[in-house]
C-alpha cells in the first residue's frame, strides 16, 4: 500500500492508454516520484536521443506519500530528458494535482511517442481518454485549466497544462498545475509541447491506504509538531515564505545581480519579503494578500499577491487585478536583481505572466538579465530588441515576459535560454549556468559549498539538488564557513543524496529546514511495504543520484559540464564579506569525485555501481 | 405531514427540548475562522479517513472552497440546524439527531439515496456518495471532530454551542476597549 500499484502508459502516437502493474522491485530499490520515474526513463529511453524527438519520454511521477496525510503530501514529479539541458530532468511541484492522480489510482503516467494533433489526457479514476484540444491550444495555462473544468462541468478537476511558451518551443517551458504551482525548470513544459500534448486533467475519487494507519498517522502527526515547533518552518516560511531570504542572502554578499556582475543588489530590500508586506501609498493595500499551502502543507510558504492596479504594466489589463500565485524568493531574485529592476509590482507582473504562459522565472530572468548585459555591450542593439533594454528597466521586463510566454518577437531569442542566446551573439562567457541551465539566487563566490552542488548538479545548475545554503547559512543541521571551501565536498554528497530520496517520497524537501531523514522514514515505513530506515533513505538517495549520473554520462556529459562560468572562478567579487573571493571549484571537485567513488574524470567505479546494486 | 414526523422524532430519537426546547445541553459547535485557513486540506484528509479508511478528498464532509482571485479559503460543512430540513425532508426517517452531541445523523440502513435531504438543505452540506448510494454530512464525528484535530492553524475549533461568536467579541473587545483608552 502507499503505492497504488499500477502505471498508465499513454502512447500518443497510437492514441492509446493503457493500465501496467508498478514494478514493486523497482519501487523498492527508488522508492517513488523522482527515482522510480528516473529508472523507467533510463530503461526505456536512448539516453543521446534528441528532448524533442518522439522517442523521449515523459513520466508524470507522484511518491508512495502522496496523497496521505503526512505534512507536504502532494507532491509530483516531471521526468524526462530536459529540452533545456540534455541531461536528465526532473522537476517537482505542488499544489493538488499529485494528490488528485494518487487519489485516481496511479502511481504515474509514461507519456511516449508523439500525437498527430494536440490533445489533452482526461482521467477519471481509471477511465483515461485522449482528448481533442484544439480549442485550447494557442491559450494560455489560465485559460485551458478554466475551460477544461468549464467544458466538463466539473470544477474539481485538476489540471496540469503548458502555455503557448510550450508550444512555441520555448527551451524553459514548464508544467504548470493549479494556476501558479509548477514543475518548473529544464523545460520540462518544452517536451510535452513537443509531444502536441496540451494538457493533462484528472479527477480521483478513489481514496489512498497507508499498510498501518494507526502507526503512520502517529509518526505523521509527530512529524508535523517538529515543522510547528521549528523556527523555519513553523515561523519564518509561513510568515514571510522563502522571500525571508532575500536580505539575508544579500547581507551574505552572495546575491547574484546584473547577470552577476556583482554579488550584492542595492535594490533588495525593495523586492523581499518585507516589501511584499509594506501597506502601498497607491490604494492602502500590501502586495501580499495570504500564505496558503499545498496539499496537506502545514507549512503554507505559498505567497498569494495581488498588483497595484494604478501600476503600468497592469493599466489596461484588468485580467491580472485578481490575486494570484505570488513572488517566491528564486522568482523575485531572477526577475529583479538578476535583471537590476527593483519595482516590486513589476516583479509581481512578470512572475504572473510567467505563470500564465508557463516559463520558468529563474531561466527567464538569468536569460534576460544575459541579454541586458549583450545590449550594454553594445552586442545587441534595439534593431534585434525591438526596445530598450538596459539594466533596471521596468517596462523592458514586463514586455519582454509577455513576449517570451508567447515565444514572439525578442522573445523568442529570450526563449532559448542564456546559453543559446550568448552563443549566438558570440559571447557564450556571459551566460550564467552550469550545463546549459541558468544558476538560482546565491552566487557561488559568497557561498563555496553551493558552487560545487551547482556544478555537480545533475539536471544543471540548481540549488534543489543539494540546498548547502542551510548549512552554510543558517547553520542546519551544523553551520560551516559561507567562503570556507574545506569540508565542502563531503557537505554537497550528503545533502545531494538525501535530497534525491526526499524528492522521491511524495513530500516537499522544504520539510528538510526541520526534519531530519530520521523524521521521513517511520512515516514511510508505516505507509509503505518494505522495512524503510534513514540509512536505507540515504543509499536509496545515492543509487538515486548515481543513476542520473550514469544516464547524463551516457548522454554524452563528461567531468568538462562540472563546471562554472569564468566569471565566478577569476572575477572576484567586488563587495560585501565575499570581497576577493572567487569558488574554489578546483579545489573542491577532485575530492568530492573521490567521496562518489567515482573516476578522476566523473565516472562510478565499478565497485561503486555494484555497492549501489546499479 | 412534516409537523407530526418531527414530534415523533422528537420523542423516539433526541432529548425533550432539542430543538426549540427549554433543555440545558452542553452541546459543541465546529467554528470556522477563514482569515486563519491556509487551504491544506488536511481536515479533509482526517474527515475520510475516519469515516471512509483512506485518504480520499473527494468524500470529505467538509470541503475548503476556495475563491482564488481572492486569495481566500473558506472551510464549509453542516452546522447541524437546530431546526434540521434535511431531517424534516427525509421521507423514510433516515436522519436522526445525536442525543449526545446534536449531531444530525444519516443511517445507512434507512437511507434510500433520494437525495430530498440534499434538496432541502439550504446549504450544501449534505451530499449524494455514488460509491455507497447514500447519503453523507458530517456527524461531528460522535463529539470528538477529527477536522479540527488536525486543523494545522486552528482555523477550525470545537467550542461550546452557545459560543461561538466569543472570539469574535473577544477581539470586538480589543478593540472598543483600545478606542476607549486612546
Amino acid at each position: 500500500m502507499a503505492w497504488a500499484g499500477k502505471l498508465l502508459r499513454v502512447d500518443l502516437t497510437a492514441g492509446t492508454c493503457k493500465s501496467e502493474p508498478l514494478n514493486m522491485k523497482w519501487a523498492q530499490d527508488y522508492l517513488g516520484q523522482r527515482g522510480l520515474a528516473t529508472k523507467y526513463l533510463v530503461e526505456e529511453i536512448d539516453p543521446k536521443v534528441d528532448p524533442l524527438s518522439p522517442k523521449n519520454k515523459l513520466i508524470m511521477a507522484t511518491g508512495p506519500l502522496t496523497g496521505t496525510s503526512a505534512s507536504t503530501a502532494g507532491r509530483y514529479s516531471v521526468i524526462t530528458k530536459g529540452a533545456l539541458t540534455g541531461a536528465i530532468a526532473c522537476s517537482n511541484s505542488g499544489g493538488f494535482f499529485g494528490n488528485e492522480m494518487k487519489n485516481a489510482g496511479w502511481d504515474m503516467i509514461i507519456f511516449e511517442g508523439k500525437s498527430e494533433k494536440p490533445v489533452y489526457l482526461m482521467l477519471e479514476n481509471d477511465d483515461a481518454r485522449l482528448m481533442d484540444a484544439a480549442e485550447f491550444w494557442g491559450t494560455s495555462v489560465w485559460d485551458t485549466e478554466e475551460g477544461i473544468k468549464h467544458k466538463h462541468g466539473d470544477p474539481m478537476i485538476r489540471v496540469a497544462s503548458i502555455g503557448v511558451s510550450g508550444e512555441k518551443g520555448v527551451k524553459f517551458a514548464c508544467v504548470v498545475n493549479d494556476m501558479h504551482r509548477a514543475a518548473g525548470r529544464s523545460g520540462v513544459g518544452t517536451v510535452m509541447g513537443s509531444k502536441n500534448l496540451k494538457a493533462v486533467a484528472i479527477r480521483g475519487t478513489k481514496g489512498v491506504k497507508v499498510k498501518d494507519p494507526k502507526r503512520f498517522l502517529g509518526a505523521s502527526t509527530a512529524a508535523k509538531k517538529v515543522l510547528a515547533d521549528n523556527a523555519v518552518t513553523g515561523q519564518g516560511l509561513p510568515a514571510m515564505g522563502t522571500q525571508v531570504l532575500m536580505n539575508v542572502i544579500n547581507e551574505t554578499g552572495a546575491l547574484p545581480t546584473r547577470n552577476h556582475r556583482d554579488s550584492q543588489f542595492a535594490g533588495a530590500n525593495d523586492i523581499g519579503a518585507e516589501a511584499m508586506q509594506k501597506v502601498r501609498e497607491t490604494d492602502g493595500k500590501t502586495n501580499l494578500v495570504t500564505n496558503a499551502a499545498c496539499f496537506g502543507c502545514t507549512i503554507a510558504c505559498g505567497r498569494i499577491s495581488q498588483i497595484d492596479r494604478t501600476h503600468f504594466s497592469v493599466l489596461e489589463r484588468p485580467q491580472y487585478h485578481g490575486a494570484s500565485g505570488g513572488l517566491e524568493y528564486e522568482a523575485a531574485w531572477a526577475l529583479g536583481a538578476a535583471t537590476g529592476v527593483n519595482d516590486l509590482e513589476a516583479l509581481t507582473f512578470a512572475n504572473f505572466v510567467c505563470n500564465e504562459q508557463g516559463i520558468d522565472p529563474i531561466t527567464f530572468g538569468a536569460t534576460l538579465g544575459a541579454a541586458m548585459e549583450l545590449f550594454e555591450d553594445g552586442v545587441i542593439t534595439e534593431k534585434q530588441t525591438g526596445m530598450s533594454l538596459k539594466f533596471g528597466d521596468a517596462k523592458a521586463l514586463c514586455e519582454m515576459a509577455l513576449l517570451t510566454g508567447k515565444g514572439e518577437g525578442f522573445g523568442a531569442e529570450i526563449g532559448l535560454g542564456s546559453k543559446l542566446l550568448t552563443e549566438k551573439y558570440g559571447r557564450p562567457e556571459l551566460s550564467m549556468g552550469v550545463k546549459g541551465q541558468e544558476f538560482p539566487a546565491y552566487d557561488g563566490r559568497g557561498i563555496q559549498g553551493i558552487g560545487l552542488a551547482y556544478a555537480t548538479s545533475n539536471r544543471g545548475a540548481c540549488h534543489l539538488r543539494g540546498y548547502t545554503i542551510a548549512s552554510e547559512v543558517f547553520g542546519i543541521p551544523v553551520k560551516t564557513d559561507p567562503l570556507e571551501s574545506d569540508g565542502k565536498p563531503a557537505l554537497v554528497k550528503a545533502f545531494q543524496d538525501a535530497t534525491a530520496a526526499v524528492d522521491s517520497s511524495g513530500l516537499c524537501v522544504f520539510t528538510t529546514f526541520a526534519w531530519t531523514l530520521e523524521d521521513f522514514a517511520p512515516q514511510i515505513d508505516a505507509a509503505c511495504e518494505g522495512e524503510w530506515t534513514a540509512e536505507r533513505l540515504l543509499q536509496v538517495g545515492e543509487r538515486i543520484w548515481n543513476l542520473e549520473r550514469t544516464f547524463n554520462n551516457a548522454a554524452g556529459f563528461t567531468a568538462a559540464d562540472d563546471n562554472l562560468p569564468q566569471r565566478l572562478l577569476k572575477d572576484a567579487a567586488k563587495t560585501g564579506p565575499a570581497t576577493g573571493k572567487v569558488n574554489e571549484l578546483s579545489k573542491m571537485l577532485p575530492e568530492y569525485y573521490q567521496l562518489r567513488g567515482w573516476t578522476a574524470e566523473g565516472v562510478p567505479t565499478n565497485e561503486t555501481m555494484s555497492r549501489l546494486g546499479l | 405531514m412534516l409537523v407530526l414526523l418531527r414530534q415523533f422524532r422528537i420523542e423516539w430519537g433526541c432529548p425533550v427540548g432539542l430543538p426549540g426546547g427549554e433543555g440545558e445541553f452542553m452541546h459543541k459547535s465546529l467554528s470556522i475562522d477563514p482569515d486563519k485557513c491556509t487551504g491544506c486540506l488536511q481536515c479533509e484528509l482526517a474527515c475520510s479517513l475516519e469515516h471512509e479508511g483512506a485518504f480520499n478528498p473527494s468524500k470529505s464532509r467538509i470541503k475548503v472552497i476556495t475563491f482564488e482571485a481572492k486569495g481566500r479559503f473558506v472551510p464549509y460543512t453542516c452546522t447541524q440546524c437546530a431546526e434540521a430540513w434535511c431531517l424534516e425532508a427525509c421521507p423514510t426517517h433516515a436522519i436522526t439527531i445525536d442525543r449526545a452531541t446534536g449531531a444530525k445523523m444519516v443511517s445507512d440502513a434507512l437511507c434510500v439515496g433520494c437525495k430530498v435531504c440534499t434538496i432541502a438543505c439550504p446549504f450544501g452540506t449534505i451530499n449524494f456518495n455514488q460509491s455507497t448510494g447514500k447519503v453523507i454530512k458530517c456527524d461531528l464525528c460522535g463529539g470528538d471532530p477529527e477536522c479540527s484535530k488536525a486543523c494545522p492553524t486552528q482555523a477550525i475549533t470545537y467550542v461550546d454551542a452557545n459560543w461561538t461568536g466569543l472570539d469574535k467579541m473577544r477581539a470586538s473587545a480589543a478593540v472598543a476597549d483600545a478606542a476607549a483608552q486612546a
